[in-house]
């Protein structure tokens, strides 16, 4: 099985991109500390679809913002592109995706797409380039010009998209991005990102609770358990990368859905 | 439909209309130009008709309008019928008067049940309703003062009040010039911007905000005001020391909204910049700043009103000849007390259109924000 | 301790700094006027002396903090609270009248909210004066208020009162209207399913909503209520009160006294205040609030 993993997306997988040892971190609370990570080790390789599925407190959130340097480890070491997350920050080598838009208000669509340009300094032509071409990538052009709240809860989220493609850094982080949007969206965007993902051959760091929006879009499933947040399972997708939405209901996908399921059990049992 | 039910504010009326009819005449014998009995009859008559009318229409708005017409006709009699004849009505006068009130009263209330689908119309009505009952404070206060024959010192009628207004426009311009365009704007502008400027810094250094924040939380609680006659003694009498209390005045409620402001962006856009690796001033400027300006902008309105009572106050410490708070306190101290309220009326005209500005530079500024374009966060 | 690190002892060090401040802007200030006393004298001090000089002129432009705090500590504590020199004295009468016209205020402004939610007819016709009336320098009519009222024989606690009156009236009749509409649709709407009648919805759901609002409101309405009582104290020449002590310090330049008056202002609003917010927030406890 792993063999078949590996062939199909051999053209993509490359280096490693994230790469993390004996990873810990402990909060400090007014309730005492809490470990929202223990003993992580995981290797993502360039051009994989990971997602990280579990249930709330078992880190995935934390263990991406760890990624982003939102948070800072307790333990261990962790790499991205071979810099320290500080590094990596301030060589804009990720784009990050919220659970909300967050866009800002006051900007239209297409200066909030802007933004990090901005503040990167590009010029304003090369700005503007890049607006138009992450703008088409998520379909929404023609709506430059207005304003975020003008726009439906899905579209805000393309624009999110969008933002954290501009300027072009080769891994995506994403932290329940369709979390808050009805399912008749989340299938249309999901299709979307995994095209999108095809076409500028990213790697994409996916946390979320569905079990099938994780099978549906990955290549890996990073399974995470609570208290302390750890990794209880990894396992690879068999489908392929060509995937329409009714790939859902054949036996392949149901099987590894089960098998999910079964992790995130095992995890469960192993607690109580 | 509710509007074809006889209303009490209808009934009482046309019972206050027949008590008056039995206690006539309206005015005391020695009024020297007692009202005609046309006039009386029409006054009567137009209340009582444009009652039972409204009971007859079918729509709201129809029957709004004959109020509105009984109402302010009669309303309109009754003041010119007493020109002439201060301090003379009698009973049957003031009855009229409430029964033509309580006739505007029910315009009013089925002004209010319209539901209009054109949003012109509503724009319309809710501008059309205030300014009925504004009309009406100014009606009764224009009739009582003048039939009653309130003594003039105590309080003027409206009319007297814009005729002053009318006939001392260089002096209350003089006024407005030294205490608005001196003292206010001067020391609004300065208040408001070292208020803002001391925020940054609080922003910068956190120990300074812990410092500051309770103290400038506690001072706008103070009666900062009683700085005014420290202020004179420091800075003479001229227009500067009105510009300090203003400053002092303005300075903390633009100091205390800003620091709030600025801790008001929320934690996913602090994030996403960083990710940017953005630097302080680039998430000032681009996130936290506009994020803050609802706040700022909430500071300059409570500032207008406050630079003015603070300027105006001042004054009453001592000022050359010219200013607002001068001409109050010395006119008062001559009696001429529609002197008073005609600087008064001026004070408050200037207070809402120096507010008005503000509010419309915040419509345009801060379009985005849920609380001016109506709709959800 | 984390509360003392982070809270008190921020909030000491900048007002030691503001009293460093105040001692050389003292010095800085009283300077000049030193300076030809001295010349006069014909005495050249040594900058020592000179600055002790500047810190004790009986009629300082500006008094240094431990003269105002001397005289205030002396009128407030050493005197009999009956001697027209003790501030306790002045401030009882600012009080009295502040507290007078604060309890009608608000009550008022309850009232008039009350109405605003239930007649439409109100909340159309009053609610926008009521709001415009926020943007005008009312507190310019006090004057006008004390004097006229005098002319018809009115003269000490009422007038006074009464323009604290119209002071608190305006932000809490503004606050307990959004209080009592602060209830969301949601609980409007179960209310409605019970087939609540206004008046259970009123007590039940609309009063126990605006509590919060009414007591932000309150405060904000008895700093007014005091700066209104203490403004009317200034036109007549009132001969007691905290404004008063303030007119007749401008008129002698007794700055001092002056400064200490404006202390025992601000003391005075500050207790209001911190008591305001203190029963407001056993009320909202003792009504199940979520203690903050």
């Amino acid at each position: 099985m792993l063999m078949t993993v590996n062939q199909a997306t051999a053209t993509s997988v490359g280096s490693a991109v994230v790469e993390a040892r004996k990873l810990g971190l402990t909060f400090q609370t007014n309730d005492g500390p809490v470990r929202a990570l223990s003993d992580v080790n995981l290797t993502i390789n360039k051009g994989e679809f990971v997602s990280f599925i579990g249930p709330s407190g078992c880190g995935k959130t934390t263990f991406l913002r760890v990624i982003a340097d939102l948070e800072q480890p307790t333990e261990g070491t962790i790499s991205i592109n071979g810099m320290t997350p500080e590094q990596a920050r301030q060589a804009r080598a990720y784009g990050y995706v919220f659970q909300a838009a967050a866009l800002f208000p006051w900007r239209t669509i297409e200066s909030n797409v802007g933004l990090p340009l901005e503040i990167i300094g590009l010029s304003k032509a090369e700005q503007q380039e890049r607006i138009k071409r992450t703008m088409d990538l998520v379909n929404l052009t023609g709506f430059e010009k207005k304003y975020p709240w003008q726009l439906s809860g899905g579209m805000q989220q393309r624009a999110s998209i969008a933002r954290a493609l501009a300027f072009d850094a080769d891994l995506l982080l994403m932290d329940e991005p369709f979390g808050a949007l009805d399912e008749i969206v989340r299938d249309h965007l999901n299709e979307q990102l995994l095209r999108l993902w095809r076409q500028t051959n990213k790697t994409i760091c996916f946390v979320t609770h569905s079990i099938p929006e994780a099978v549906y879009l990955s290549t890996r499933i990073v399974v995470m358990s609570p208290r302390p947040g750890r990794v209880t399972d990894v396992i690879e997708s068999t489908l392929p990368t060509e995937r329409p939405l009714d790939i859902r209901e054949s036996p392949e996908f149901l099987a590894i859905a089960a098998r999910v399921r079964d992790g995130l059990r095992a995890g469960h049992s192993y607690e109580d | 439909m509710m509007n074809s039910k006889p209303s009490w504010q209808v009934l009482l009326a046309l019972v206050l209309c027949t008590i008056a009819m039995a206690t006539m005449p309206m005015l005391a014998s020695e009024a020297t130009a007692p009202m005609s009995n046309g006039t009386t009859t029409l006054v009567i008559g137009l209340i009582a008709l444009s009652g039972v009318a409204s009971f007859a229409m079918f729509s709201g708005l129809a029957s709004a309008a004959v109020l509105f017409v009984g109402a302010h006709g009669a309303a309109w009699l009754l003041i010119s019928g007493i020109s002439g004849n201060e301090g003379t009505a009698r009973m049957p006068y003031f009855l009229l008067l409430a029964a033509a009130w309580l006739l505007a009263w029910r315009c009013v209330a089925v002004l209010s049940a319209i539901r209009p689908v054109s949003k012109q119309v509503r724009t319309f009505l809710r501008l059309l309703i205030p300014a009925i009952f504004g009309a009406w404070i100014l009606i009764i206060w224009e009739a009582v003062t003048r039939g009653a024959g309130v003594p003039f010192i105590l309080l003027p009628p409206p009319s007297a009040i814009a005729a002053r207004i009318g006939n001392s426009l260089p002096i209350l311009l003089a006024d407005v010039r030294q205490t608005i365009f001196k003292a206010v704007l001067f020391g609004y502008i300065v208040g408001c911007a070292s208020g803002f400027i001391v925020a940054i810094l609080a922003d910068r250094v956190p120990f300074l905000r812990r410092g500051l924040l309770p103290i400038g939380n506690m001072v706008s609680a103070l009666p900062i005001i009683g700085v005014a006659p420290i202020m004179v003694i420091w800075f003479g009498f001229e227009w500067q020391s009105k510009a300090a209390v203003v400053i002092i005045m303005t300075f903390f409620p633009m100091l205390v909204n800003t620091v709030a402001g600025l801790t008001a962006s929320g934690h996913m856009e602090r994030d996403l910049m960083r990710t940017y690796a953005s630097n302080y001033w680039q998430t000032l400027f681009k996130l936290r700043l506009p994020a803050t300006a609802p706040f700022i902008f909430n500071a300059l309105k409570i500032n207008s009103t406050l630079a003015l009572i603070g300027a105006i106050v001042a004054e009453f410490f001592g000022t050359p000849i010219v200013g607002m708070g001068f001409r109050i306190s010395t006119e008062i101290g001559r009696m001429n007390v529609d002197m008073v309220w005609a600087e008064i009326a001026v004070a408050a005209l200037a207070g809402s259109v120096f507010y008005g500005v503000v509010a419309l530079i915040e419509r345009a500024t801060t379009f985005w924000h849920p609380s001016v374009r109506g709709g959800r966060a | 301790m984390d509360r003392l690190r982070d809270r008190v002892f921020p909030v000491i060090a900048i007002l030691l700094v503001i009293v460093a401040a105040w001692y050389a802007f003292a010095v800085y200030m009283n300077a000049p006027f030193q300076r030809d006393l001295d010349r006069r004298a014909g005495l050249t001090p040594g900058t020592v002396e000179f600055i002790g000089k500047t810190l004790s002129q009986p009629k300082p432009t500006m008094p240094a903090p431990h003269q105002v705090a001397q005289n205030f500590f002396e009128n407030t504590f050493l005197r009999k609270v009956t001697s027209a020199r003790s501030l306790v004295y002045h401030s009882w009468v600012t009080l009295s009248s502040t507290l007078l016209g604060f309890t009608f205020g608000t009550a008022l402004g309850i009232l008039i909210a009350v109405g605003i939610v239930h007649v439409i007819a109100l909340d159309r016709s009053l609610m926008p004066w009521i709001i415009a009336s926020q943007t005008i320098p009312i507190l310019a009519v006090a004057p006008m208020i004390i004097v006229v009222l005098a002319a018809i024989g009115i003269t000490g606690l009422i007038p006074k009162a009464l323009i604290s009156t119209y002071l608190s009236f305006f932000p809490v009749a503004v606050g307990m209207v959004k209080g009592l509409r602060s209830p969301d649709l949601m609980h409007l709407d179960l209310m409605h399913t019970y087939n609540a009648s206004a008046s259970q919805t009123f007590w039940k759901l609309r009063v126990p909503a605006s509590v919060p609002f009414l007591f932000a409101s309150m405060k904000v309405a008895v700093a007014a209520s005091l700066v209104g009582a203490i403004v009317g104290e200034l036109p007549t020449g009132a001969v007691a009160g905290i404004g008063a002590k303030l007119l007749a310090g401008s008129y002698y330049s007794q700055t001092i006294e002056m400064w200490a008056a404006l202390v025992a202002g601000s003391v005075v609003a500050a207790l209001l205040v911190v008591l305001v917010g203190f029963v407001g927030r056993v009320v909202e406890r003792s009504m199940g609030g979520r203690p903050a």
